[in-house]
Formats: C-alpha cells, structure tokens, sequence
C-alpha cells in the first residue's frame, strides 16, 4: 500500500490529490492552470510540486505507490449524438452520451441532411454516437444517416448503437468510407426498454484507446499508471459507489449529485424515481438509474453571461427579490476571466448568488415533473422524467458549492417548492459536501479499489 | 407475417384522457398471441406518442383504442399528423365508444372514415373481427 497520487487534467485547471492508503485518509490537494496548450506536464510538475510540499510538513515519506488519473482537458470527450425520434432514440442517445461522461455538443434526429454533415466537421466530435430504430424497427433513416457519416471529412470514430437489423448494412457503408465504426448494442432495442450500460462502456474504451491519444495529452504520461476515464464519468462512479455500496460495505441510499462549475452545472441522480405516491401514469422514455444532465448554459466563469440570460428569461431575478449593483458587469468581467479566484466579500457574493441560480435551474431541468389531465372519473397525474421527491440526500461538489462561504444556502435551492408542486424535487434532504475535492479521486479509486474508496468517501464527505 | 418473412408491428393504445386500461390489455394479449408485434404505449396516449412510436418502430398500424366518449375528438387531425411526419399511409383502425349517446354507428363509421381513418369499429366488437380485418388488409394467410 502507501500513498495515492489522483490527478484530474480538467479543462481549466489540474487538480491533484493525495490519500494515504493504509490509514484511509485524504492528505492534501493541490491544482494549478491546465498548460494543455504547452504541454499538460507543465501544470501538473507545478502543482505536484505543491502537494509535496503540504505532504512533508506532516513528516509522510513521499512515494507514491499508484497514480492514477482522468481528464477533461481539450474540451473532454466530445459526442455528437444522432437518433431518430427527438423523444425516443435521439434522447436516448443524449443520456447515453452523458452518462458515459460525455460533452455533448449537439443531438440530431431524423435523416441527417448535406448541411448538418457540415455542421458536424465543424463542431469537430471526439465520437459520433448513432442511433436510430428500435431493434426490427426502422432501418430506413439508420442506414442513410450511416451513409451521410461516411462522407465526413474528419476522422471519428462511430459508435453504432442502433437498430440491430441494419448494422451489417451500415457498417459496411462505413467501412468502405474508411470510417472507424465499432457495433453495440442497441440503446433502445424495445420502445419501454431503455438499455444504455453497452455503448457507455464502449465509450470508455474508445475515450481511452483513442480519443486521449488523439488530443496529444498522453506523449509524455508514462509514468502514470495510465488515464482510466473522462473526468464526469470519474465522479459519476464516486456517485454511483456512495448510493449503491459495495459487496462489503453498504451505501447511503438514493442520491442527487450537483456539480457547479464554470462551464456547466451537472445533476446526476442515482434513484430509479419511480413515483413515490399513488395517482401518477408514467410516460415519456424510461429513465436509468444513474441519470445525468449538464447544462451547458449554466456555470459561473465561461458561461457567466448565458447564466444571467436564462435567469433573466425565465424571471428569476424578480421572484427572488434580487438587486445586485453592477451585476451585468461584475458578470461580463468573470466570463472572460475563467480563472478568476473570488477574495473580496462583493465578488464572493456574486459567486454565491450565480451557484444559487445555477443549481435552482439545472435542478429544475433534471428532475421530473407531472402535468394534471382532467379524465370524466378524476384528475389524472401525468409524469415525465423522475419523481425524486423522496430522496434523502444531495451531494454538492464543484468549485461554485465547495469553495462557497455558506454552500448549504446553495444546496437548499435543490429543495421542493410549494409553489411549485409539479417539479418533483426532494422534500426534505440532509446535504452533503464534498469539502476536500476528492470525488474525481474516490471515483478512479474506485477501479481497483471500491471499499477502501467508499470508507474513504463517507469518512470526508461532511454533512452540512 | 408480411408474405410469411416478418411479424407484423402495431402501435397500440387509448388515446386521450381516458385511462381504459382492461380493453388495451385483453387486445395486447389477443394480437400477441395471434403471432403479431405489439407495441403498446398504454393509456392516455396522445396522437404524438402513437405516432413516435411507429416511426422508431417502423410499424405497420396503429390501433386506437377510445371507451370515454370522446373519441371523435383526441383523434381529429391523426392523418393529418401522420402525413406531416412521413408516415402518411399508414393504416389507421380506431374502436370502442368512439362518441357519446346513442347514434347509429354507420353515421360514427362514415365520421371517422372521413377523418382517414382506415377501420372504425363499435363497441363489443370482438378481437377476432379485428384479427380477421387485418389479416384481410395486410393480406394475411
């Protein structure tokens, strides 16, 4: 055993973590700017040389027996995602994409047109997800889609997760175009079967065989054991290992995970959200267990503006009473200085105000909400998504919650609201925060050691 | 079943605000056994959700099931919807208390055909006229 070195290449800054792996305990982080454009072992020997530092003040010999990484850097892993419904294949594919840690830049339903194939190579994928038909069910518009990809002039790899019935046809078409094209599973073989796990794994695979190598991060990375997965996808799995537990150790129980960052607000959740009271008809696409969302147009650095926009669209300045002077600009400043650290008490209030509105919102998307029909024997509730008012805990993590002054005056924006009674958010959660950054670090623990890293989790993750 | 190489698919469900579940089940079970593909979306289905489900299916007829009375409305404007979304010659059937009161069926037959919809059947119409028709129209042996 010894001591674990865990770094995250993220898109804007490399974080490292330190844990001691006999005494199960978190020793000391450390992060400096992503030098992804230089050479990403730049920022990292900055901030290792930092970690060391903290480390031999508690008199710890420094060796670091396993090191294991995941990154975000070079815009993460992304996926364009092609179905063929909107609310059937191309959602499906959408949630497969994310679920698989997965950015997603833009989802495409029905026949693909000579305009969207252009779309594509600009938008330049990291993989192309496509879908389309359930397995005997539509081949039609799968295999012309397939036709289309192949005269892409980017080289990306193709998952083909469509249906099962022309995947022969289409990876022939693709093959003959030299496309890379790896068969899976169909991600909706029946229309109430929802069967995402084979593509996401396949992701991974190709992230690692490929896609690292292709964004020039892994030249000089040798001495790291290896990168085992996307960033998201690594705190996905710390999720997944605190709700569900291990073999030995048990878990907490359903969970919601918010992860405010400068680009993007993600929600996970980790509850099969079945409606927890009677009087509801499910519809809409079945929901996974594990499902996650992130809204692009949600964070509190590079998407500071948008942030602003969709709160002022959707009113939320004037239902929360809030007056901040200056705040277009104060924002416009920290949208354009991604790296921009919060010290004085306006800028921190500002920070807190954009988490605030952040987590309200991206909550608000994420989780299910029930439409009242008047039938002639009695009102009918009508849900679409996730009914997660019952679940007990959500987990706040990301630099808008944690280096917050009062993140638990954050988390209670994930909280049901009365006045609106059909958006199914928990009702009574206990909040937990991931004070010391380490989910990215639990969740690549995880792969070759889940219970240590779910002691490890429970032990510092801290309620609020 | 199609010239004897594949099943046959069909959307079913009961449209609108009605929560008729009994009818949609015993037919589901019926046509399943008959050796045909059933896909069924259950109840209070809107017009979308049949026809989403039978383009990702690429289904061969959608079944509208209707027992509230208000029938004659949830399903105005299908065709319509079908043609718009590129499934317009699909084979549409609808059945049960398509309108409320006590008018002569030949009079709701003539509404709904009117409508584009292929087959419209009275309430107590027993499944096998239904198996029977299908056959018949997708030329079954």
């Amino acid at each position: 055993m010894g001591i674990a070195l865990l770094v995250d290449f993220g898109s804007t800054f490399t974080k490292l973590v330190a844990i001691d792996l006999e005494k199960e305990i978190f020793l000391g982080s450390s992060y400096y700017p992503t030098t992804v454009e230089t050479d990403v072992m730049i920022g990292f020997k900055k901030a290792l040389n930092e970690l060391n530092k903290k480390i031999s003040k508690k008199n710890i010999d420094i060796d670091y027996d396993l090191k294991l990484a995941c990154s975000s850097a070079a815009g993460g892993l992304k996926i364009v995602a092609v179905g063929l419904v909107p609310l059937l294949t191309s959602q499906a594919a959408k949630i497969a994409a994310l679920g698989a840690g997965g950015k997603v830049l833009k989802v495409y339903s029905y026949k693909l047109t000579a305009d969207e194939r252009d779309e594509i190579e600009i938008l330049k994928p990291d993989l192309i997800l496509l879908s389309g038909g359930t397995d005997g069910g539509n081949e039609k518009v799968i295999i012309h889609n397939a036709k289309v990809l192949s005269q892409l002039k980017i080289d990306v790899p193709i998952v083909y997760a469509g249906n099962k019935c022309s995947a022969t046809i289409a990876k022939r078409i693709l093959k003959e175009n030299k496309k890379s094209v790896s068969i899976i599973e169909n991600i909706l073989p029946e229309l109430n079967y929802l069967n995402i796990e084979p593509a996401k794994e396949l992701i991974r695979k190709l992230f690692l065989s490929n896609i690292i190598k292709a964004k020039g991060l892994s030249k000089r990375m040798d001495f790291l054991s290896s990168v085992l997965m996307p960033t998201p996808s690594a705190v996905l799995k710390a999720g997944q290992l605190l709700a569900k537990g291990t073999d030995n150790e048990e878990g907490i129980g359903d969970l919601m995970l918010i992860d405010v960052g400068g680009a993007t607000t993600d929600v996970c959740s980790y509850s099969l959200g079945l409606p927890g009271t009677g009087g509801f008809v499910v519809k809409g696409l079945p929901q996974p267990y594990m499902k996650r969302t992130v809204e692009g147009d949600l964070g509190i650095r590079f998407s500071a503006m948008n942030l602003l926009n969709t709160a002022k669209k959707e009113n939320f300045m004037k239902k929360c009473k809030i007056k901040l002077k200056d705040l277009d600009k104060k924002v416009e400043k920290l949208s354009r200085n991604i790296n921009f650290i919060a010290k004085d008490e306006k800028d921190i209030e500002v920070d807190k105000l954009l988490s605030a509105i952040s987590t309200k919102i991206a909550i608000n998307r994420h989780v299910g909400k029930f439409q009242t029909k008047y039938t002639p024997i009695s009102p009918v509730n009508i849900l679409y998504g996730k009914d997660l008012r019952d679940v007990p805990t959500v987990l706040g993590t990301g630099g808008g919650v944690i280096k917050a002054k009062n993140p638990k005056s954050i988390l209670e924006k994930s909280i049901f609201d009365e006045d609106e009674p059909y958006i199914l958010k928990p009702k009574s959660p206990k909040f937990l925060l991931d004070k010391y950054y380490i989910m990215f670090a639990v969740g690549l623990l995880a792969q070759k050691m889940p219970d240590l890293a779910l002691r490890l989790l429970k032990k510092h993750l801290i309620y609020i | 079943m199609i010239a004897g190489k594949r099943k046959l698919k069909i959307v079913l469900g009961v449209i609108g605000s009605d929560v008729h579940a009994v009818g949609n089940k015993i037919l589901e079970n019926v046509l399943t056994e008959e050796g045909f593909k059933v896909i069924n979306i259950g109840v209070l289905s809107p017009q979308e959700d049949f026809i989403n489900a039978a383009i990702e299916t690429a289904a061969d007829l959608i079944v509208v099931s209707s027992l509230y009375g208000h029938g004659e409305i949830d399903c105005r404007g299908m065709r319509e919807k079908c043609i718009e979304a590129g499934i317009g010659d699909m084979q549409l059937y609808v059945g049960g208390n398509l309108v409320v009161g006590k008018k002569d069926f030949t009079e709701v037959k003539k509404i709904f055909e009117e409508m584009g919809f292929n087959r419209a059947y009275p309430p107590g119409t027993s499944p096998q006229q239904l198996i029977d028709d299908i056959k018949k129209d997708f030329n079954i042996k």
